[in-house]
């Protein structure tokens, strides 16, 4: 392909690059992190011991390129690009060039981000929230100055690129489905591009608002988010008049909520199909499922303020976002069930894609059942900004979202190369992921329970008064580096199995996996036509129905 | 054929189904796949084969979606200025106060907003005229350019009220520069600027556009290119044309 | 359940100090437990229905049509479909979705509700007027405490008085007669059993106030002052934390509070006072 090819396959190709540049070096950050808080006295190769101020680097653009650039972009734009066409049976998105461009945008910013690590003073250290007025000014501490600025040109490109690349999105679901295609017959993997699409139009142009207040403000004598009287590092910040550093946490969490969906929805409706495909059976209660993906991109959009019970908030606005926060518990539980009802007394096929299905229930459950625990404001009172907030997000979107990358790896590559991957190595990375991942995270529910902060740079060592409190965490913390290594090593066969794959000569069969929806149609100079919904399998599974063909069903041995 | 001939808003009128397919539902089933652009059952046909309005509703239906988004971004601004019009604070003194003192905003700016009103009219006009079927049909079959050249004046009349305006916006900024207005003096000339200053680079995308536009008509070979960039741009214009309305309504009257 | 101090080991919670302490254990324990049920039940499902044999019994409708509304060919011709499964379908999902969903929406409405409850309790109204008033400012990366004195009311504060060095970090104007008899201490001391109520303020940054052992969490924000009130029961040593990362210093922003008795606690404010 052309480097500057508009082809909606080079473009998801382009995407899921900048993911997996922004992975690999957003896991080797964590690796520098977990080792720093096990041994603070363990000196990095090369670099020596990690500084406070490293640290604090270290986590800001560990969450910055996890967040933005793997967990929004890899399943959205990189899959969605890569699959969503043909699922919907178009030959292309709907505004190719600016798909492309957008895609190129987004390696811009990440390429701005890194550039933080390089410049004078380091790279920002407010973490991926840059609360003000930390992130006010460079007097704030080092790396706030030009590392800050990188960080904000960098998510203000990716902003846009982001809303451009939505837009294509939504387009090309509303105007280019095929024949026949109608939204009931959408699968739900569709849906759930559809409503993160719908998100990311709605949230990005508010940050976009945000960073650009921030700009002001660090640049221009603004003081939107800087109270006056304010005295950073011994000088009173004289910026004219008054303002709230609340605001920015309005309008940050008005994104940042509505973001951590966009990471997620993705990844539930091809959980949904994907166990559906090998259960052999309907995707129980179809028409909830579609309600309860648009239900959670719509409440979404209500709960920001869950993140800011103690943050200066007003008592009963905190009860108002606890109440949508816990409402949210329902449409996510509903799709939880559903799963179950699907998988009951199914006996499902376990090639390489569907245990990632399951491991994406799995941490979705243990993740998302202590989602309702924070959401309560008396209990996060004790728990914001602990390590049972951090091992939340990390099963319930880290986790489970790159299970849902897994998934989506294992289940499409035969019909992206043509080749198959191999089932033993997918099933070693997949057991030696799901374990890793329980075995790095849960145990931070305990640390954090026993009081230990985020964004701490050391737990043992100090003289302080914590001392007692946070070294009583210490075994815990061995424990949480060992797995993260081990978590991190057991990606080691899927790298191995991607090349293998890819050098083999062993070509796959059209649909290997009997599936049903479009994106396995054979190739055909004919237009696309939709016959039915999706999931068509006979009870017995003798035979299914493709949503490609107009009368027989196939044969399932016979595939 | 033409691709005016027959707009599917008439066509929709008198359709009765396309016959491909017996025993299928009458027309007034609304679950029709594809684009389904009412009961004209365009959308029945297969994707590319939609009719003459296919990638006009795309770009129609992509700009929808950019402005939505777009106008999130002058709510979040908008809402910021209401919170900060609002706030107060002790000052040193112990004093409860609120510094916000309204920006005087200076008159050229109802010169403006009618000059930008008026460049909206001319847009339109150049809007419409690409779909004017006697000139679509001239100028499809080879007959000279009547409707490009149409188009082309009134988009041109649009550039220049467009830019008009903008001038009059940098002008209006040096009025108040002049009376040591800056954006730093206070929280409502932040906001002043903010506002004029993000509307007017929204407006000059516009002016890109329509300069795109007027280098389509003259260099693009398709009709249905040619319609949906004067479109997409006229659309575009009225959007921002309108925001401007609320915008200096709202740093007129709700300082 | 398991009786609270064992709980509470178990799920590693420090020890509890404050008075509306226990009941917030007891609610956070309730959860963890409901919590950990609730997933071992949903992986004891998962695991179940994969490992029993497959179903044949049709009809798991997903309640949208099963046959096709546009296309050339009538309904499906798979065997074994739509055969007496409209009912079956909604007995499944009755089952499946419905009474499950019910029941989590009572379950998680009783454990908002109750939760509601402590927290309206605890912050919908200020502090008890005769509660013991010190307020707390936090800088880069360190936490100060000030008590009003005798006069009961707190010298006003300018932010170009700010002097660290000079033994005045909080800026206080002593200009003001109010200001004569605060007493700035580094160390938060309050006697135990008696309601005090903080005011929470910051000089440069969002600063997180928490204390762990008082189960106690609030930002201090610049630019606005919050309150936050409790009772301390247990006299000790109790670690303060900054939870809000204000920069390279904010692992070590650590303070101590100290409850002392009663009378320990007069003593220690007639002392100062004195050194006044």
């Amino acid at each position: 392909m052309r480097i500057f090819s508009t082809h909606h396959r080079a473009v998801g190709f382009g995407y899921l690059a900048i993911s997996t540049v922004a992975v690999a070096i957003g896991v080797l950050l964590s690796l520098a992190m977990r080792t720093h808080l096990a041994w603070p006295e363990w000196p990095l190769p090369v670099h020596g011991p990690i500084l406070p101020e490293e640290y604090l680097t270290l986590v800001t653009m560990h969450g910055t390129l996890m967040l933005f650039f793997v967990m929004t972009v890899a399943p959205q734009s990189g899959f969605g690009n890569l699959i969503l066409p043909a699922q919907i049976g178009a030959r292309q998105m709907a505004f190719p060039r600016i798909n492309a461009a957008s895609m190129w945008l987004t390696a811009l910013a990440l390429v701005v981000l890194l550039a933080a690590f390089f410049v004078p003073g380091g790279g920002p250290i407010g973490g991926w929230t840059a609360y003000p007025p930390l992130s006010e000014s460079a007097l704030a501490g080092p790396g706030q100055g030009t590392g800050m600025d990188c960080w904000l040109a960098s998510i203000a490109i990716f902003g846009i690129a982001s809303t451009i690349s939505a837009v294509n999105t939504l387009t090309t679901i509303v105007k280019l489905r095929c024949e026949g295609m109608t939204w009931q017959r959408l699968p739900l993997t569709v849906w759930g591009w559809f409503t993160a699409a719908l998100l990311s139009v709605i949230a990005f142009s508010v940050l976009l608002a945000a960073l650009l207040l921030l700009f002001c403000d660090r640049h221009l004598h603004g003081s939107f988010f800087l109270p006056s009287g304010d005295v950073v590092n011994g000088v009173l910040l004289q910026h004219g008049s008054n303002g709230s550093p609340l605001l920015w946490l309005h309008l940050f969490w008005f994104f940042g909520h509505p973001e951590v969906y966009i990471a997620i929805l993705p990844g539930m409706g091809l959980t949904s199909m994907v166990i559906a495909n090998f259960a052999r059976r309907r995707v129980f209660a179809y028409r909830m499922m579609i309600a309860t993906t648009l239900l959670i991109g719509l409440l979404g959009i209500l709960v920001w303020g869950h993140h800011m019970f103690v943050a200066g908030l007003n008592p009963f606005a905190g009860t108002v976002f606890s109440i949508s926060s816990l409402a949210i518990a329902l449409p996510a539980s509903a799709k939880v069930l559903s799963w179950l009802a699907t998988l009951w007394r199914s006996r499902p096929r376990l090639t390489a894609a569907m245990p990632f299905a399951l491991g994406f229930v799995s941490l979705f459950i243990t993740g998302g059942l202590s989602g309702p625990i924070l959401a309560q404001p008396i209990l996060d009172e004790y728990l914001h900004n602990t390590f049972f907030v951090v091992a939340h997000f990390h099963l319930i979107m880290a986790m489970a979202g790159v299970f849902g990358l897994f998934c989506a790896t294992y289940y499409w590559f035969p019909l992206l190369f043509g080749r198959m991957l191999s089932e033993r190595l997918g099933k070693v990375h997949f057991w030696g992921t799901l374990l890793g991942a329980y075995a790095t995270f849960l145990p931070m529910h305990l640390t954090g329970l026993a009081g230990e902060p985020r964004h701490y740079a050391q737990l043992n060592g100090l003289a302080g008064p914590g001392t007692t409190l946070l070294e009583s965490t210490q075994p815990l913390q061995v424990h949480i580096t060992v797995a993260a290594i081990f978590l991190a090593l057991a990606q080691i066969p899927l790298l191995v199995n991607l090349l293998r794959a890819w050098r083999s000569s062993k070509k796959a069969e059209p649909n290997p996996w009997n599936a049903t929806t479009m994106e396995w149609a054979p190739e055909s100079e004919e237009l696309a036509v939709v016959y039915r919904e999706p999931c068509e399998y006979s009870v017995t599974d003798e035979s299914f129905l493709t949503q490609w063909s107009p009368g027989a069903a196939i044969n399932t041995e016979a595939e | 054929m033409p691709i005016t001939l027959t707009p599917p808003e008439i066509d929709r009128r008198h359709h009765t189904g396309e016959g491909d397919g017996g025993g299928r539902k009458p027309p007034t089933d609304k679950r029709t796949g594809g684009n389904g652009e009412g009961g004209d059952n365009w959308g029945d046909r297969p994707q590319g084969r939609r009719g003459p309005r296919e990638r006009l509703s795309q770009a129609r239906v992509g700009l929808f979606f950019a402005l939505g988004g777009d106008l999130m971004f002058f709510v979040a601004l908008v809402s910021v200025f209401f919170v900060n019009k609002a706030s107060g604070h002790f000052d040193a003194y112990s004093h409860w106060v609120n510094e916000w003192l309204p920006t005087a905003l200076p008159s050229i700016l109802w010169l403006n907003t009618a000059v930008l009103l008026v460049s909206s009219v001319t847009a339109e006009l150049a809007r419409r005229s690409m779909f004017r079927e006697h000139d679509a049909m001239e100028e499809w079959i080879g007959f000279g350019r009547p409707l490009s050249r149409r188009a082309g004046i009134w988009l041109g009349l649009t550039l220049l009220l467009g830019a008009l305006f903008l001038a009059g916006q940098w002008m209006a900024w040096d009025q108040l520069a002049a009376q040591h207005v800056f954006f730093a003096s206070n929280p409502s000339s932040h906001f002043f600027y903010l506002i004029t200053v993000t509307h007017a680079v929204h407006l000059l995308l516009g002016i890109a556009g329509l300069i795109a536009a007027l280098a389509g008509l003259q260099a693009s070979r398709s009709m249905a290119t040619r319609q949906v960039l004067v479109d997409s741009t006229v659309w575009y214009w009225h959007v921002m044309g309108v925001l401007w309305v609320f915008l200096f309504v709202l740093l007129e009257y709700g300082q | 359940m398991l009786s609270a101090p064992t709980a509470a080991h178990f799920w590693h919670l420090p020890v509890d100090a404050a008075r509306h302490g226990p009941a917030m254990d007891e609610h956070l324990l309730l959860n963890l437990w409901i919590a950990l049920g609730l997933v071992a039940a949903a992986h004891g499902i998962l695991l179940c229905g994969l490992v029993w044999r497959r179903a044949k019994t049709p009809g798991l409708k997903p309640g949208s049509s099963g046959t096709t509304e546009r296309g050339p060919e009538g309904p499906l011709s798979l065997p074994g479909r739509g055969f007496g499964g409209e009912s079956q379908t909604r007995r499944r999902l009755l089952l499946f979705e419905i009474l499950p969903l019910a029941a989590l929406t009572i379950l998680f409405t009783a454990l908002g509700v109750r939760s509601e409850q402590m927290w309206a309790a605890q912050r919908y109204t200020g502090a008890d007027p005769t509660a013991m008033q010190v307020e707390v400012t936090g800088a880069q990366f360190v936490w100060s405490f000030r008590y009003p004195g005798a006069d009961a009311s707190f010298g006003t504060t300018k932010p170009m008085l700010i002097a660290p060095a000079a033994g005045n970090p909080l800026g206080i104007d002593y200009r003001d007669p109010h200001a004569a008899d605060d007493i700035v201490t580094s160390q938060l001391v309050l006697p135990a059993g008696r309601e005090v109520d903080l005011t929470l303020r910051s000089l440069d940054v969002i600063h997180g106030f928490a204390v762990p052992e008082m189960r106690l969490k609030q930002n201090a924000v610049p630019g606005q002052t919050s309150h936050i009130h409790f009772t301390p029961e247990t006299p000790g040593e109790y670690a303060i934390l900054c939870t809000q990362v204000c920069g390279t210093g904010h692992y070590r922003m650590q303070a101590m509070m100290r409850v002392l008795s009663p009378d320990a606690f007069d003593a220690w404010l007639r002392a100062r006072e004195q050194r006044r």
